[in-house]
């Protein structure tokens, strides 16, 4: 039996806004500058060996990868140590469930969040890369839209995982066998045609590929090729959004 | 009411009643099932069998309606600790679907209220310990709640802070806000509460006014005997027949009676290993020591 708010989760995604309008500047390192280090390095250095890859430059094929990603671990960064960190130390979770609001809310307007924020370093990184010409064509203002729905199912993921975590030690394990492998072999770096089928195929069910995916054709312009990925990605976000919902009440709630 | 996690009994079956405007506390040991009984009340614990209605209204099916009439002080700090004194109100206030205006005012008079309008602007760690309980007592009132809820409001507080803490609660029941608090003072539960329940293993031991209680368990007066080192047990065996009751705590004996002054004569005439006799009056400690503590003797 689930109860949950559409209106007390936006109440608890509001607090995380204002919470975050002030932490906002220790969250640019690792949301922000990693993706432009990694732009730097394989853009660049290797983009000077490696002039075109699928038809386009091989700077804008790694810079759009590299959208993706910031996406990703926007999301993943505030569902996994952000949440633990206020559920457990902070213990600022446990008052806001003896409010009208229920642990569903909480657990909703905490998705909902971790998706704005796939918004917000998306569309920043983005807005960076279109300086150097990776951004083709009008289709990438789809793109927020795009990171809004990855968003919930990175967020939703990573969220359902801290609530079962009886220890912060684990996220350790959730990024080394799940976010990193994803960041490696979702094609942000190299096509994935190169690899042996059924990496491919494992390769598929996972959200970050199809992100990928989305977020080049929407950039370069053919945005017939983004539907089957956008669609992938809204059916997993419906899909995976109850389980951190039933998840975070079973630790929040005895 | 009963809570069970898995084989372990929390709480093992708890009655009790709060009466509007009145303020009841919940005085047990360390693991008495006073918490649990207390997260069953705002509805984050769910009851494992039995009847548990707040305002009338049953936890299971309407919790979002209790938790909108309560305001609820935790054990521990659980505030916002990135968000501002002012901020931490102004946000528990939209929980309670509050609009703007209406929180920026509650937040300011609670603020005055609780003496925190000089730091309102400042983030919470740098607040002292008594001060960030000043600022749970206002955050959980920004709803305007008919029951304040306390869990153990003064654990760890030095004792102006604990006064500051008592004199507010004194403040809201005069206004008719209604209050229930756990607590193992027994000096607050004597300050502040009109009924107390004593729990232990998850049960209501005794229930009354303190002064009932004392009355009850005790009587008027209590004999200390500070017994040699190692002594106690051989003068609480002497002294057991002499008194209503008869409590040990550590090399201390505690002897309830209606008449100290005979008593204390008694038991320096008996030439028994002891350092100290006095008297004093029978508090609630000496109850609580007698229902839960080590017993000599019914």
């Amino acid at each position: 039996m689930m109860d949950v708010s559409l209106v007390g989760a936006l109440r608890f995604w509001q607090r995380n806004l204002l919470v975050f309008r002030k932490v906002f500047a220790f969250t640019v390192p690792e949301n922000f500058l990693e993706p432009v280090l990694y732009l730097l390095a394989l853009g660049f250095g290797l983009g000077a060996y490696l002039r075109e890859v699928q038809g386009v430059p091989y700077v804008a094929f790694v810079a759009t990868g590299l959208a993706a990603s910031a996406a990703m671990f926007g999301a993943t960064f505030e569902c996994t140590y952000n949440a633990y960190v206020q559920f457990t130390y902070d213990r600022s979770y446990d008052a806001v469930v003896t409010t009208p609001l229920s642990a569903e809310d909480v657990a909703l307007g905490e998705v909902l969040w971790g998706a704005t924020r796939s918004v917000l370093y998306g569309s920043a990184f983005l807005l960076v890369v279109a300086l150097f010409g990776a951004v083709r064509s009008p289709w990438a203002l789809a793109l927020p839209g795009v990171f809004f729905a990855s968003g919930v199912v990175f967020s939703a993921v990573a969220l359902a995982f801290t609530a079962v975590s009886p220890s912060i030690d684990l996220f350790t394990y959730y990024f080394s066998l799940w976010v990193t492998p994803m960041f490696m072999f979702s094609g942000i770096f190299f096509p994935l045609e190169g690899l042996p089928g059924w990496v491919q195929t494992a390769v598929w069910f996972t959200p970050l590929v199809h992100l990928v995916r989305a977020t080049r054709a929407l950039a370069f312009g053919h945005p017939s090729a983004a539907l089957v990925d956008v669609g992938w990605l809204l059916v997993v976000a419906l899909l995976v959004l109850p389980a951190p919902l039933l998840l975070l009440r079973r630790r929040l709630v005895q | 009411m009963v809570k069970r996690f898995g084989p372990v009994t929390a709480v093992g079956g708890v009655s009790f009643e709060v009466r509007p405007g009145e303020c009841y506390g919940f005085l047990g040991p360390n693991g008495a099932g006073k918490t649990t009984t207390l997260r069953m009340i705002c509805c984050t614990a769910r009851p494992t069998s039995g009847v548990l209605r707040v305002f009338g209204l049953d936890v299971r099916r309407h919790p979002r309606a209790i938790k909108g009439r309560l305001g609820v002080v935790h054990q521990g700090v659980t505030l916002d600790e990135a968000l501002t004194v002012r901020e931490n109100l102004l946000v528990y206030a939209r929980y309670f679907g509050m609009g703007a205006r209406e929180a920026r005012s509650r937040a300011e008079a609670l603020l005055a209220f609780v003496e925190l309008d000089a730091r309102a602007g400042d983030r919470v760690p740098k607040l002292s310990g008594g001060m960030q309980r000043r600022l749970m007592i206002a955050r959980a009132l920004m709803g305007d709640p008919e029951l304040l809820v306390l869990d153990e409001p003064t654990t760890g507080l030095d004792p102006q802070a604990r006064h500051a803490v008592w004199d507010r609660l004194r403040q809201l029941k005069r206004r008719g806000v209604t209050q229930l608090l756990t607590t193992h003072y027994m000096e607050e539960a004597e300050q502040l509460c009109d009924r107390v329940a004593v729990v232990d293993h998850g049960r209501v031991v005794a229930e009354g006014t303190p002064q009932e209680l004392v009355h009850r368990y005790v009587g008027r007066e209590v004999v200390e005997v500070q017994a040699a080192d190692g002594a106690a047990a051989v003068v609480a065996e002497h002294l057991a027949s002499l008194a209503d009751g008869c409590e040990v705590a550590g090399d201390r004996v505690f002897l309830h009676t209606q008449d100290g002054e005979e008593l204390v004569h008694r038991v320096r005439v008996l030439g028994l290993p002891v350092e100290g006799v006095s008297l004093r009056r029978a508090t609630l400690e000496d109850v609580f020591l007698r229902l839960t503590g080590r017993r000599l003797r019914e």
